[in-house]
């Protein structure tokens, strides 16, 4: 059954942490109802994550017999009303929007203070933001404001009493813990992108939108955007939401083999992604970083060439449909979560897997052609 | 100038191993290190000294041992260090932590008026980058996280201009001192501590503050009790039930190995081979 029908479990750094805690919800905090989402948008394009937390915000909703809300801050000349569409469609029953000119392009001022009025005119007992640049911004900005707790980076979100439990990896991955917030409201927590499913659009269903004035003019706010510059491979690094995925770790031995990796990528018009140690060592960008202080991923493919499979690797990539691994070593811990395996050397692997490929590839093509 | 950095002491991640059984963390032997993320902001804040003069003031909250941390960083350059700690920190989360680092860095002002804050991007063993908008937030300090490049600082006019990341992008903002940076990794490269700043950093008398030389008198907001979330549960992950579909090259060779993995994946995956077709046919 659902986790919300376990009692809360005693474990022990629970029991020892209780002393002198409060953990009882005060009178006045018990009104905040509802579960909200903040829809992350930045010139013209809402962030996925602020979707895939729709899904889980419903389902949290469901088990709380309760309503979703969006909430949505920009330019009066930004296309608001049809993120609202788009978040109803996921999921929302509600919007709250706030338009204003200063709240056009994000800046940590005023969206800190649009989200914090928000939350204390409408009291919400969820929050959920993504873990983004942007969220975790804010996210850090608006709990510090509120006084609440906040959970970063959550993996799992579920309702324990009438609770909100988040679980998290903790020390490099190599535990998860479950995380409460008992006697503050909201209870906020970040999810990375990718880490939940994006849920069903159903364009049936419809909300209503609730508006709130920011109160704020830009004479008010210190820091100013100048210009946003666009990344030049803007296209090419999309590692979250890549199908195919190619990354290479240490097992390569160096930069010069790592371009290996490269080829096969660009046989299969995938994405490379990185181990900390390759990115450390200076083969890949810091954006092609996959495990836990990089990017999540779930490609329909996924091919680890000369990765052990360390926790911190594996929490960023282990949601992935088909995970190939080439490794040198049987016991590598790759395997125990590979599904196809190859004991062999990556350098030595690599070339031939790329060529077998291209030739089967263009056989395929040919034929369709 | 006068900058503070905020570190961690943090166990080297990628040295840590879970009990199979007791699930704990064994922390026997694991090295502590500086938060190797915190490394980039305080190469940054060198820069700056570097260039204007001033003084870089290292702060951090943990054990005792901390210190030797601390003493890291002096070897790199830094000027000052501050340890806070104190027992009764313990179990703090990010909300108690930024609490306590916050009243620290108003002390320090108070020696010299402090005109930028530095943290580190996020930890490596907490991961959650709440900590530095959670000071900011606490000293009204203008907040920008994810910096990738300080473009310009006129300590004159007491303005700064910055580069940082967002998604697609990086955004030019600009604002005024003081304010605090959380620093992208990548950034710089940390230099070689001189063999003049390390002997200094052998000797050197950290100080340590306990809650009240930090000037905090509410001691419900910091640890355990300052701490609104509460870690209800502590677990491994699942393993796998199924081991992976496995060849071995020694058995065979790189060839038939690879045609058979192709195989395999296609067969049981058509819609893979599918997709990848129309893609490259595209």
């Amino acid at each position: 059954m659902s986790e919300a029908a376990k009692p809360a479990v005693p474990a022990a750094p629970r029991a020892a942490g209780r002393a002198g805690r409060n953990t009882e919800l005060p009178e006045h905090l018990k009104s905040y109802k509802h579960v909200w989402v903040f829809v992350e948008h930045d010139r013209g394009h809402v962030n996925p994550v602020s979707w895939e937390l729709m899904g889980e915000a419903r389902k949290l909703a469901d088990k709380l017999q309760v309503q979703v809300a969006g909430v949505i801050l920009g330019g009066p000349d930004e296309p608001l009303d049809a993120y609202a569409k788009e978040a109803y469609a996921y999921g929302a029953d509600r919007c709250y929007v706030m338009r204003d000119p200063v709240l056009k392009g994000y800046r940590n001022e005023p969206f800190t203070k649009g989200l914090t009025d928000l939350v204390n005119a409408h009291q919400p007992e969820i929050m959920l933001l993504g873990a983004s640049a942007m969220g975790r911004d804010l996210a850090g900005s608006v709990a510090t404001t509120l006084g609440t707790g906040l959970t970063a980076d959550c993996t799992e979100l579920n309702i324990d009493g009438r609770a909100l439990a988040a679980t998290r990896p903790t020390f490099g991955g190599s535990l998860l813990c479950t995380i409460m917030t008992l006697a503050y409201r909201p209870q906020m927590a970040t999810v990375r992108p990718r880490v939940m499913q994006l849920p069903r659009r159903d364009e049936t269903r419809s909300g209503d939108i609730v508006e709130m004035p920011l109160g704020m003019v830009e004479t008010d706010i210190v820091t100013k955007l100048l210009d946003f510059i666009p990344d030049a491979n803007r296209n090419t690094v999309n590692l979250a939401y890549a199908d195919v995925i190619i990354a290479g770790g240490k097992g390569l031995k160096n930069a010069d083999n790592f371009k290996m990796v490269w080829d096969l990528a660009r046989v299969l018009g995938a994405e490379v992604g990185a181990t900390r140690a390759v990115v450390q060592a200076g083969w890949a960008e810091a954006e092609r970083q996959v495990g836990q202080t990089g990017k999540t991923v779930r490609p329909k493919l996924y091919i680890a060439a000369g990765i052990s499979g360390a926790i911190q690797h594996r929490v960023g990539m282990e949601s992935s449909d088909v995970i190939v691994a080439i490794n040198t070593d049987p016991n590598a811990p790759i395997f125990d979560f590979a599904h196809y395996g190859i004991v062999g050397n990556a350098m030595q692997v690599l070339p031939v897997l790329t060529q077998a490929f291209r030739t089967h590839l263009d056989k395929r093509i040919r034929k369709v052609a | 100038m006068h900058i503070v950095v905020c570190i961690k002491q943090v166990p080297d991640s990628a040295q840590i191993r879970v009990h199979p059984v007791t699930n704990t963390i064994m922390r026997q032997g694991v090295p502590a290190i500086v938060n190797p993320y915190d490394l980039f902001a305080l190469e940054e804040a060198l820069r700056l000294k570097d260039q204007f003069g001033g003084r870089v003031t290292m702060l951090c909250m943990g054990p005792p041992q901390a210190e030797d941390s601390l003493r890291k960083c002096i070897s790199f350059g830094a000027t000052d260090a501050v340890l806070v700690t104190d027992r009764a920190f313990a179990g703090a989360d990010t909300l108690a932590t930024s609490y306590a680092l916050a009243a620290a860095i108003r002390k320090i002002g108070q020696e010299q008026a402090v005109d930028l804050v530095f943290t580190g991007k996020q930890t490596i063993d907490g991961d959650t980058a709440q900590v530095g908008p959670g000071i900011a937030k606490r000293l009204g300090l203008n907040l920008l996280t994810y910096v990738s490049r300080i473009v310009e600082v006129d300590l004159d006019a007491r303005r700064l201009k910055v580069e940082r990341r967002a998604e697609g992008g990086v955004q030019l903002l600009d604002t005024t001192l003081p304010s605090l940076i959380t620093m992208l990794e990548g950034t710089n490269e940390m230099r070689f501590a001189s063999l003049d700043d390390m002997l200094r950093a052998g000797r050197f008398p950290v100080r340590k503050w306990n809650k009240d030389d930090a000037g905090i008198e509410e001691v419900s907001k910091i640890g355990l009790k300052g701490s609104p979330t509460i870690v209800s549960k502590v677990f491994g992950p699942t393993p796998r039930t199924e081991k992976a579909d496995m060849q071995v090259v020694a058995d065979s060779n790189p060839q038939d190995v690879t045609l058979n993995l192709l195989q395999k994946i296609f067969t049981t995956h058509p819609q893979i081979e599918a997709e990848l077709v129309e893609r490259l046919s595209a």
